[in-house]
């Protein structure tokens, strides 16, 4: 019951006299002690007298508010008891009661210690802190030890303990100890087995899973029987007919009858492949050649470098130029003194003192020659030899035929490209501070070998050409196979019009010569020669001597160039390949340094071979000649054939006869102010003469890679670019290349994609320039168009010959005609004459009578006589 | 006879036929002017491709037959007349 109950103290919190109460309006109003009303906050607590609280307690009983306090009000020793307001909760509710005296003298007054203690505490000054021991004070408890008491393990049931002794008499006798096992006597031991124990049993309620999703598999397996491969062979052959069927086969009717349907359309068939084919691809065959290198409306040639050599005292001219065969880069020119004939004479002293030279370029250094070789007197003409490229042969201006041999040299050459950084700094020196000296890398190369001044040229050497490695030709001019597989003879012409053949083999001599001869004549040869020649050094002989004479006058034909068959194949440079395998490796034997292993060998003749060449002469004349020599019958000398044919077709000397790369029977010759094309075989006359031009045309080349192209060059320093595909009449285009005449023009082809022309002019620059793209490569069909346009010159030329033939013809016919008339007319008589006369008179009357009935001034009817016209 | 041989020789005598072979209905050449090889391999190899066209013709249209065949190759055209009985082989080269 509620009466039980122990009142609920604050002891816990240090103030157990206090007893917190809940007072409901009703009991506040009872006691007079309503909050805000009677109990405020300046005196929050209310004497309450105990007999009122009793009473109280009397009327309510159970529900009295101060009924839980019941117990404390009947002990209190006092009469008042203090009821404070608890405003603030302190002890959790809001009202609570000091159960005894003490507590409510406190409350009422409470004690000063507190304040004494504030007091105290401001006199001390902040900065000094003054150490105070601790002061022992009652302890207050604030239910630790409850805790504590709580938590500690005490034994809560009292041990027991066992004393084990042995009986007193066993104390110190041996002991015995058995074994025994413990479960064979019974409660012996206790044991606690173990058991599952429910409540320790967990039950797993959470499971961590993962799945997978997989295709499904299924792996299943056979067996089988391997059959192993083997090889196996099947035979055939087919069914045929054999001759008797086929033939009664074909006699069949069934037989007949297809063939003569099938063939029908057959034909039809064959006739539409024959007149078109369907299936060209005419966009394909519209379309030029693809991928044009370079700018297609370019054509001009581009200046690509020139070389001058700065170096000479004299003014020279440039007189032959010729590209190294093998070596890219390399050109070598042969310069000649800028002087007339007399002049020549007059300064003859000077001239001897300064070397006269070829000069090699190379695109690498335009300021010093790579080699310069030395010569005699001033070189007209040069060529490379075919087969190898280090022998040079020149034609002088005496009339001597000079050999270089410039293999020693080669390596040097070859190795220009391979970046000279001597050259290259002498070039960066402005032209003045060059000094001769410095020039120590070009070499003067004496030449090897020079021909025999007395029974050589007389004149100056106009032209110069080495004969085909394929064949070679003997003293009456015929021709066998080639022994030596070389290069081995030249042919020269010259101003003293003749021809010469050489050959630069070791002959026999015809007259024998005594060794003492020969000691008188040997001359010191200076030791860095080659003595490849040496068995030619003065004594070289010609093979032998044409003379082109003009018949019974002493006037020759005085020869300038000449133009032999196999000329085309020297110029053809897209059998480079070819020459190089011919040309000699280092290493093997050079065959001009062993001249006479060929010799031996028997000669054998070749049938059918061309031994005609055509002449350019110095009037100007084009001659095609033999140089096969016949025996005359009355002499018993060896005499040249005449002539096959003369034209007289250009006005000046001619400098230019060159047959065309591309065809071996065209010729171009150039001279004067005209140029000609000539067909071999076509005797009339030139296919193509060009009219004057207004300046005088001085040199001229074919082009190497256009069948219809050639290059020719003018007095005035103009170079004329003909394309007979384009015009005829006139050059296709002309381009300003220098101030002066040019008098060399040699083009080159070094790739595909690049093509060079030299072009040499009078005060001695050699110019080198780009042909363009549209000059180089040819375009379709370029070689047929130009082949048919020389067939159809060669049909004019000849209908041109018929026509003459047919005017000669009709104009005899005339002359005949005209011869009757007359004595036709001389015949008749006087009276004949007169009564002719009268016919006539007559005639013409009634001519008149009907033009002028026609006119209607004469009546028709009238039968009047003419007199009475009105 | 010889109009089988005439009609044959005028068949050869067009410009680029390079030959001309006769082949009867199972693939045997009765004439040619090729050599035996040659002819054989053409004859067999024609004679499938022939039979494999028309039968191809007559799926497409019961109806319709191959009346003639050419086979234009970069070299050579092959012309092929088929019969019931027999097929006319001929290869020219077109122009050019």
């Amino acid at each position: 019951s509620t009466e039980d109950m122990e009142p609920v103290n604050m002891e816990s919190m240090g103030h157990p006299e206090i007893y917190p109460l809940v007072l409901t309006t009703k009991t506040q109003e009872i006691f007079n002690c309503r909050i805000d009303e009677d109990v405020t906050d300046e005196q929050p607590y209310k004497l309450i007298n105990k007999v009122d609280i009793f009473e109280d307690l009397r009327n309510r009983a159970a529900v009295s508010d101060f009924h839980p306090v019941k117990k404390i009000v009947q002990e209190y020793p006092g009469n008042e008891l203090l009821l404070v307001y608890d405003k603030d909760f302190k002890y959790g509710l809001n009202f609570y009661l000091i159960g005894t005296e003490e507590g409510k003298e406190n409350y009422l007054n409470p004690p000063e210690v507190p304040e004494e203690q504030e007091e105290y505490k401001e006199h001390i000054p902040e900065d000094v802190y003054v150490y105070k021991p601790p002061v022992s004070k009652p302890w207050v408890s604030l239910g630790s030890e409850k805790e504590i008491e709580e938590e500690s393990v005490m034994e809560s049931t009292k041990q027991i303990t066992y004393m084990i002794s042995q009986k007193r008499s066993e104390f110190g006798a041996p002991v015995k100890f058995s074994d025994q096992n413990a479960s064979s006597v019974k409660d012996a031991y206790i044991e606690c087995t173990a058991y599952p124990d429910k409540n320790f049993t967990l039950k797993q309620l959470e499971k961590d899973v993962s799945m997978q999703v997989i295709p499904q598999i299924k792996d299943t397996s056979t067996q089988t029987e391997w059959t192993y491969p083997k090889n196996a062979t099947t035979q055939y052959y087919p069914r045929e007919f054999s001759e008797e069927e086929k033939e009664t086969l074909k006699q069949s009717k069934p037989l007949v009858d297809f063939l003569n349907n099938a063939s029908i359309s057959v034909e039809i068939a064959l006739q539409q492949n024959e007149i078109m084919n369907t299936f060209i691809d005419d966009w394909k065959y519209l379309a030029e050649e693809e991928g044009t290198f370079g700018d297609k409306t370019d054509t001009h040639l581009k200046e690509y470098q020139s070389f001058t050599d700065l170096h000479s005292p004299t003014e020279k001219m440039i007189t032959c130029v010729s590209w190294h065969p093998t070596i890219y880069g390399l050109i070598a020119v042969s310069v000649a003194v800028r002087l007339s004939f007399e002049d020549r004479v007059y300064f003859s002293g000077k001239l001897l003192l300064q070397p006269s030279l070829i000069l090699f370029w190379s695109f690498s250094d335009p300021i010093h020659p790579q080699l310069m070789l030395e010569s005699p007197d001033d070189i007209f003409c040069f060529k490379f030899c075919p087969s190898d490229p280090n022998i040079i042969a020149g034609g002088c201006i005496n009339g001597q035929i000079v050999l270089w041999d410039i293999t020693a040299h080669a390596d040097r050459i070859e190795n220009i490209k391979a970046g000279d950084s001597r050259s290259k700094k002498a070039t960066l020196k402005p032209m003045f501070l060059l000094e001769p000296e410095s020039n120590t890398e070009a070499m003067y190369i004496r030449h090897c070998a020079v021909s025999s001044i007395e029974s050589g040229h007389k004149k100056v050497i106009t032209d110069i050409h080495w004969l085909s490695d394929t064949f070679e030709i003997n003293r009456m001019g015929s021709v066998f196979e080639n022994r030596s597989g070389i290069c081995c003879q030249l042919v020269t012409c010259s101003a003293d019009c003749t021809i010469c053949f050489w050959d630069i083999r070791p002959q026999k001599p015809l007259t024998p010569q005594t060794t003492e001869k020969k000691k008188e004549e040997s001359i010191e040869i200076p030791f860095d020669v080659p003595s490849t020649f040496l068995h030619l050094d003065l004594s070289w002989k010609p093979l032998s001597k044409i003379r082109l004479s003009k018949g019974e006058t002493s006037l020759d034909y005085c020869p300038t160039r000449i133009s032999l068959n196999e000329d085309h194949l020297l110029y053809k440079t897209e059998d480079k390949t070819l020459t190089q395998s011919k040309i000699v490796k280092t290493g093997e034997m050079n065959p001009y340094h062993n001249l006479e292993s060929g010799m031996a060998n028997l000669l054998k003749p070749i049938d059918d071979f061309c031994t005609k060449f055509f002449v350019g002469t110095e009037d100007g004349e084009v001659i095609y000649t033999d140089w096969k020599m016949k025996k005359d019958s009355e002499t018993g000398r060896l005499m040249p054939k005449k002539p096959v044919s003369i034209h007289t077709i250009h006005d000046g000397t001619v400098h230019t006869v060159q047959r065309s790369p591309f065809y071996n029977d065209i010729i171009l010759t150039v001279g004067g102010w005209n140029m000609a094309i000539w067909k071999e075989g076509v005797m009339t006359g030139p296919l193509l003469q060009s009219c004057c031009a207004p300046k005088m045309y001085t040199s001229g080349h074919w082009s190497l890679t256009r069948p219809g192209v050639f290059y020719i060059g003018r007095e005035d320093g103009y170079i004329d670019i003909w394309d007979l595909l384009e015009k005829t009449h006139e050059p296709a285009q002309s381009q300003n290349i220098c101030i002066t005449m040019i008098t060399y023009i040699k083009p080159w082809i070094f790739s595909a994609k690049q093509q060079f022309i030299a072009i040499a002019d009078y005060y001695g620059t050699l110019r080198i320039l780009e042909i363009p793209w549209t000059l180089s490569r040819p375009s379709t069909n370029e070689m047929t168009s130009v082949n048919h346009y020389f067939e159809r010159e060669v049909k004019h030329l000849e209908y041109v010959e018929q026509r003459k033939n047919i005017r000669e013809q009709e104009k005899k016919e005339m002359e005949l005609e005209m011869e009757k008339k007359k004595i036709k007319t001389y015949q008749k008589s006087k009276e004949q004459m007169e009564a002719e006369l009268k016919m006539d008179y007559e005639s013409y009357l009634e001519l008149e009578k009907t033009v002028l009935i026609n006119l209607g001034l004469l009546k028709v009817t009238e039968k009047g006589s003419y007199m009475d016209v009105v | 006879m010889a109009e089988v041989e005439e009609t044959l020789k005028r068949i050869q005598s067009h410009k680029g036929v390079i030959g001309t072979v006769v082949v009867n209905a199972e693939g045997i050449p009765i004439r040619t002017t090729l050599d035996n090889s040659t002819t054989v391999q053409y004859a067999g190899l024609l004679h499938q491709l022939t039979m494999k066209a028309k039968s191809t013709v007559r799926d497409i249209d019961p109806q319709n037959d191959l009346t003639f065949l050419r086979i234009r190759s970069k070299k050579h055209e092959i012309m092929v007349a088929p019969d019931k009985e027999y097929l006319l082989i001929v290869i020219q080269n077109p122009c050019e």
